[in-house]
């Protein structure tokens, strides 16, 4: 039998298919943004097998290029007539690849597009070696020998093997480098600092005695006691590492030294097997989340912009979340329902409403030049001119955050309140508790998966939040951590590096564009995973609470 | 001072113990028609109690007596001031935006609606058991020690000890007394109407206001709070609002009938129940409306 479309209409179909169309459209977009990103991002860290093609160029002789094929495209071939390429008449579109050829300190560029048809004898040979610097982007070429002071001790092919085995013992001297250079020299600086700040106290108090002077005198001398030991041992090291060098030939039979020292990371993509592959993925991976940037963000990790945006996040939510309860538990419970609260309710809810970049100009105007330099000048005159607390630091990225999320915490917290059943409360109060007792004891506990709601959405807000942070604290490059070993190990008022800067950075101030775009990539994923974490851990609490306190069936 | 005050008032028309009455009846049904209210040492008595909620008033003048170590029952249609009434004992109706209040009630001697009343300490001598269990998401431990860590006890003898005896005299602590950490939400209605009736009586009060206790349980719980009614009258001046006619006649000594917030009338409860005074309240208990 069939129904009329007026009968369908009005039984309601439509509409369940409209909502599970919407839901599904909702869905789509989500799960594909990942899988871009996710695609696009992920692929950086595999070891990228290296071609080695002859380039077919009119006129002369064949040259023969290297590098990685990170890229394939369709082009119109009108485009490329247009760009002065040859293009045979007949054809519409035309393939072309980008080829990561490195070797920067050679060719000047490192990625140059290659038109499909020109590119020939394409071979993947077996002993070329992929060579990750500190310095300068990838190396592809052949090892010719490698030398210990100057001196040969091993060439052709089989130098490998010790090639391998001297990359590992520089890495291990750039390590103990790297220790000495940030923790204990690191450690010194801080300590030599607060001894200026001390002394410059002192002076600033007139309160310099000849004692307090020698006792100083005394701490500073034992620091740079222990500073020249290090020096000396640094200077040691350095020798250590500046040992060895490799000479290296490129694709086109340059010839350059490279000292082992300047190596990262050295492997022979073509052939590694899939599980060696699988393995050096993981490295790789590890690699990006644990290390610090290298290259002007463009290569190595960037496990100081995760530290800094969940610090941050952290530094928010603890601002964020007694003030909003306190503000909440005002309106819901004690404030007197009338008009006023109703615009008071309403200039809260219009705080979400302002774009964030408000609050960083609030924050920079307010915060750092008004409340920072207060700071300064009744806190740390010992510092001045340099600013402590007057510029942009973790605090006060913190507290506009903090301000841009209340209204989601003070909403949140006050629909918790007024679901409360009304018996619990009278129960409390017939027991001889005051109001604030039953709040305090029964209500709030009560209310606490709502707080935590508030929190989650203010967290999923705020650490997603880049445009303020720009104006009041989160830089391009931080030198330290704003959590250390150093006195007094938590650094509110250091700059610091936050992920999604660093996307912004990466993807469109970085020199390297194309060099970049898959940390780009990479890095809004772990954005995003980042902000996930964050959530699942405050819905794991919220879950708790739940359970806890969860309310009466009524 | 105003309690020896209103003593001294009450010796000269009551004899020591009111309970001898019961003994001459054997059996646990006390039909003990030769209780008189004019005998009674009073607990609470009400003057002339005006309580309106904005604009509209609610009870029109209440005068009341209620006697010490007895059960009253409110008995009357819905919306005709009993709970109200009985919310007043309490001071609950402080709670309600736009309610108003003229008259007196004394307790003990005190004004309770006097100014300078602290309102915490009266509502823990006046405790108060709601229609719906309310026990509070915790332990059945810290549900009774509430009270006690509300006025700052925190001792762990005084409170497990408190509990104990709360918990039995409200008849339930063999039920409970192997889950004392489990949380209160997990017992059934029943249960925990008598948790909430153990914590009421762990801060020791002189009077129990008991709101429809029964209405939300089964004929079986509801048998047994009833019986601990019974259990808890020697020590406790009980007030009882019930919907439930055959309940009052069982449980109550004393059982006042209300109608359109108008105190209709208030007696020995065999008296009323069978011997109605009023017109009124012959049709209520007869079932004529209401």
């Amino acid at each position: 039998m069939r129904v009329s479309f007026k009968k369908w209409f009005r039984g309601g179909d439509p509409w369940i298919w409209l909502n599970a169309g919407a839901v599904a459209i909702s869905l789509l977009m989500v799960f594909s943004l990942l899988f871009l990103i996710a695609s696009r991002g992920l692929v950086h860290f595999w070891a990228h097998n290296v071609l080695e093609a002859e380039l077919v160029v009119e006129g002369s002789a064949n040259k023969i290029v290297m590098g990685e094929m990170v890229d394939t495209e369709s082009v119109p071939a009108i485009q490329l007539k247009e760009a002065g390429y040859p293009v045979p008449d007949n054809v519409e579109f035309m393939d072309r690849h980008l080829l990561k050829m490195g070797n920067r300190d050679v060719h000047g560029s490192d990625f140059r597009w290659i038109l499909d048809s020109i590119l020939v004898n394409r071979h993947y040979p077996e002993n070329v070696i992929t060579l990750e610097r500190r310095e300068w982007g990838n190396f592809y070429g052949y090892l010719v020998d490698v030398k210990e002071s100057g001196q040969v001790i091993a060439s052709g092919d089989t130098a490998w093997g010790a090639f391998s085995q001297r990359i590992d013992r520089a890495l291990q001297i750039h390590e103990a480098i790297h220790v000495i250079e940030k923790a204990d020299i690191g450690h010194i600086n801080s300590e030599m600092e607060r001894l200026r700040l001390k002394q410059r106290a002192y002076e600033l108090d007139g309160a310099l005695s000849p004692e307090r002077q020698a006792d100083l005198n005394v701490n500073r001398t034992r620091l740079e006691n222990e500073y020249s030991d290090l020096q000396q041992r640094l200077i040691d090291l350095y020798t250590e590492i500046n040992r060895d060098t490799a000479t290296m030939r490129t694709a086109n039979d340059h010839i350059v030294d490279i000292k082992l020292s300047q190596i990262v990371r050295a492997f022979q993509a073509n052939k590694m097997s899939l599980t060696e592959k699988l393995s050096f993925y993981i490295e790789k991976l590890v690699e990006f989340v644990t290390e610090d940037p290298r290259e002007a963000n463009t290569e190595g990790g960037i496990f100081p912009a995760i530290f800094g945006t969940v610090l941050m996040v952290i530094v928010m939510s603890i601002m964020v979340t007694p003030l909003g309860v306190i503000a909440a538990v005002y309106l819901r419970e004690y404030a007197h329902q009338g008009a006023f609260t109703r615009i008071l309710r309403i200039a809260v809810n219009n705080l979400a409403g302002v774009p964030s970049i408000v609050y960083g100009v609030f924050g920079l105007g307010f915060f750092i030049y008004f409340v920072g330099s207060g700071i300064d000048q009744a806190f740390f005159p010992e510092a001045l001119p340099a600013p402590t607390f007057g510029t942009g630091g973790m605090l006060w990225a913190s507290i506009p955050l903090a301000i841009l999320t209340l209204p989601v915490v003070i909403v949140a917290t006050e629909e918790g309140l007024s679901r409360i059943p009304r018996s619990i409360r009278e129960g409390s109060l017939a027991l001889g508790a005051t109001k604030a007792e039953t709040l305090w004891r029964v209500v709030l506990p009560m209310a606490s998966p709502a707080m935590m709601t508030g929190v989650i959405l203010a967290i999923a807000r705020a650490a997603g939040e880049v445009a303020p942070l720009m104006l009041v604290g989160v830089v391009k490059l931080a030198p330290s951590l704003p959590l250390d070993g150093n006195y007094p190990y938590l650094h509110l008022d250091q700059k610091f590096m936050h992920l999604g800067f660093h996307i912004y950075d990466v993807g469109f101030q970085s020199p390297n564009v194309e060099a970049a775009r898959p940390l780009v990539y990479a890095t809004s994923l772990l954005l995003v995973v980042v902000i996930a974490l964050l959530n699942l851990s405050a819905v794991a609490i919220r879950n708790r609470l739940r359970e806890r306190y969860k309310a009466l069936e009524v | 001072m105003q309690t020896e005050q209103l003593k001294s008032t009450n010796t000269s028309e009551t004899e020591s113990k009111p309970k001898g009455h019961s003994i001459d009846i054997s059996s646990m049904k006390r039909k003990s028609n030769a209780l008189n209210l004019k005998d009674e040492k009073i607990s609470i008595e009400v003057n002339d109690l005006r309580l309106s909620y904005g604009e509209k008033e609610v009870l029109h003048g209440i005068n009341m007596q209620i006697p010490e170590n007895r059960v009253t029952a409110f008995i009357g249609p819905s919306g005709c001031g009993k709970s109200t009434l009985l919310r007043c004992f309490n001071r609950m109706n402080d709670l309600v935006d736009g309610c108003s209040i003229t008259g007196k009630i004394i307790h003990e001697g005190l004004d309770i609606y006097q100014r300078n009343v602290e309102v915490a300490e009266l509502r823990r001598r006046v405790g108060m058991v709601f229609q719906k269990p309310n026990p509070f998401p915790k332990s059945i431990y810290e549900n009774v020690a509430y009270g006690l860590r509300i006025q700052g006890i925190n001792n762990k003898r005084v409170l497990d000890e408190t509990v104990e005896w709360s918990l039995r005299s409200a008849a339930i602590w063999d039920e409970v007394k192997d889950r004392l950490n489990d949380s209160a939400l997990g017992l059934s209605g029943g249960q925990q109407q008598r948790l909430v009736i153990a914590r009421t009586v762990a801060v020791k009060p002189e009077v129990l206001l008991l709101d429809e206790p029964a209405s939300a349980l089964d004929p079986l719980s509801t048998l047994k709070i009833e019986e601990l009614i019974h259990q808890l009258k020697d020590d406790y001046t009980i007030i009882i609002v019930t919907h439930n006619m055959q309940q009052a006649a069982r449980v109550s000594d004393y059982t006042a009938f209300m109608y359109m917030g108008d105190l209709v009338e208030h007696g020995n409860t065999d008296t009323l129940f069978t011997n109605p005074a009023h017109k009124q309240t012959e049709d209520y208990i007869t079932g004529r409306y209401g």
